[in-house]
């Protein structure tokens, strides 16, 4: 069973949001989306200071399988990315949503009164 | 429409956790948790796969022949690219390409020499329909069967323990007909049989058995420390020891002249007409002008299958995203990450003309690849 936890929101291509008490937006992908993928090899961050809106590919996980884009879940700015990543991508198998987060979000709308939250998110990968 | 198959190892795979994936019509564990870790214990102790899906074909002098004529050597001697006549001890074993009259690849194979009454030939999963027609329709005037033996399961143990530690595990008559096996050669006993052979680069068993008796040899290969592993770890280990896959490296429309099989064809006796043959000819005469080479990626990233090219022109640099106008181009035919070599690896399609670097297409950006020969590691060394 992958782990959904309550207090994250989430997007039907499988990233989760957590909202940060500085007003950032913490971006990742969930654990039944690692687990899909199957151990990750490489990680393409987007580059801090990028604008982007909702549903914008802004990132590439890559596992020894396939490549898998990311999707731009709330429309904002990226200030900060997990650099950790780099020589490390195993780290969102591990840790998808602590030591593997992949980017923050300053938000420019917000939109995260429309993402799914864990029980919908759970209904959806149930399916 | 395919049917989605299962080998009579599926319930195994479910009880071992595997992750079920379709492959070539086949429901077929991908992984049973890593793939990472799997290909690691394959290059330094032991793993098995199901390779049921294979199909194990016999070729045996047909029974309404007339004896005295019917030659399955003569047979296999215009089917196949590699020449049979090299096979003069029992149980030695051939790899070669079967092909069209157009010198396309319809599949590569392992073909067993056991005796001139018998041969054993493994074909692809994918490809095993379209094989048999071919085959069958070829039989008849050599005096030749054609018999798919779906009767018999078959499950690879490969890795530098695999040997040693299937004998623990296989009943003591097979083990004694394997024992003193030298690599590339197979062995009956009874219905069982078992080839030193594999797809992984490494030392090991391939074992058939009656299907009936798959199941139980493969609690007891795990029990003796032969770990189950999945088809990502099968295509990662075998694109580092540089072997080609058929449909990825190869196809009907590829000749071996510029899939890096030419090693596999025989071109002597000069008078052996092999079906594609005068096409391979032509195509040498005309100068072959492409090959299949290796690529290390020496930045960060994933080579993949169709990533394009692009070939260094006389030491002109290429720059940032701009596609030099006439650079020569050619394609990745299979790409992954080498968990041995902790880098992406690939099999590229290019122009003969490449030198020792060039740029790989990926997502719009060139990145820089060193070529090398198409093998990376074998037996748990990188070469």
């Amino acid at each position: 069973m992958s782990e959904v936890p309550s207090e994250l929101k989430y997007t039907e291509s499988h990233e989760w949001l957590r909202a940060e008490d500085d007003g950032l937006v913490t971006v990742g992908i969930s654990d039944h989306a690692q687990a899909l993928l199957g151990d990750l090899v490489f990680v393409e961050l987007p580059e801090a200071g990028t604008e982007f809106v909702t549903g914008d590919e802004c990132c590439v996980v890559e596992s020894v399988k396939a490549a898998s884009d990311v999707y731009m879940p709330i429309s904002g700015e990226i200030v900060a990315v997990n650099e950790a990543l780099a020589d490390e991508p195993e780290i969102i198998n591990s840790s998808p949503y602590d030591n593997g987060w992949l980017f923050k979000v300053r938000p420019s709308a917000n939109e995260m009164a429309d993402l799914m939250d864990a029980d919908a998110y759970q209904a959806e990968i149930d399916e | 429409m395919t049917m989605s198959n299962k080998t009579v190892l599926f319930d195994k795979h479910v009880e071992y956790n595997g992750k079920i994936v379709d492959f070539a019509g086949w429901q077929m564990p991908v992984n049973y948790g890593s793939q990472i870790d799997e290909h690691h214990q394959v290059r330094t102790d032991a793993g098995m796969f199901d390779v049921s899906h294979m199909v194990i074909v016999d070729i045996e002098v047909a029974t309404d022949a007339a004896t005295e004529a019917a030659s399955i050597k003569d047979f296999l001697q215009h089917m196949l690219a590699n020449d049979v006549a090299k096979l003069t001890e029992s149980g030695k074993a051939l790899y070669s390409c079967m092909l069209n009259t157009e010198g396309g690849v319809i599949d590569d194979l392992i073909v067993y020499y056991m005796n001139d009454e018998w041969y054993r030939v493994v074909v692809n999963a994918g490809t095993a329909e379209k094989d048999l027609a071919w085959l069958n329709q070829h039989a008849e005037s050599f005096g030749v069967s054609v018999k798919a033996r779906d009767d018999l399961a078959m499950i690879a143990v490969q890795g530098p323990h695999a040997r040693e530690k299937s004998f623990d595990a296989l009943p003591v008559d097979v083990v004694e007909a394997a024992t003193p096996l030298k690599r590339f050669f197979g062995a009956d006993c009874g219905d069982w049989f078992v080839g030193r052979t594999g797809y992984t680069g490494e030392d090991g068993f391939e074992i058939m058995m009656p299907l009936s008796e798959a199941p139980a040899l493969w609690d007891k290969l795990a029990n003796a420390g032969i770990k189950p592993c999945g088809l990502g770890a099968r295509d990662t280990l075998r694109l580092e020891a540089g072997m080609n896959l058929y449909g990825n490296d190869m196809t009907e429309d590829t000749s071996p002249l510029i899939s890096g099989l030419g090693w596999t064809i025989s071109w002597q006796p000069e008078d052996r007409a092999f079906i594609g043959r005068d096409v391979l000819e032509k195509e040498k005469a005309e100068g072959i002008k492409q090959k299949i080479v290796g690529l290390i990626l020496e930045e960060r990233g994933v080579l993949r299958e169709h990533q394009k090219v692009i070939v260094e022109l006389n030491g002109e640099q290429l720059e940032g995203e701009a596609l030099i106008g006439d650079a020569l181009i050619g394609e990745i035919t299979s790409g992954t990450f080498s968990p041995s070599l902790q880098k992406s690896i690939a099999l590229a399609r290019v122009p003969v003309e490449i030198g020792e670097t060039c740029a790989v297409e990926i997502r719009g950006k060139l990145l820089k690849a060193s070529v090398v020969k198409p093998v990376f590691v074998r037996d748990g060394q990188p070469v």
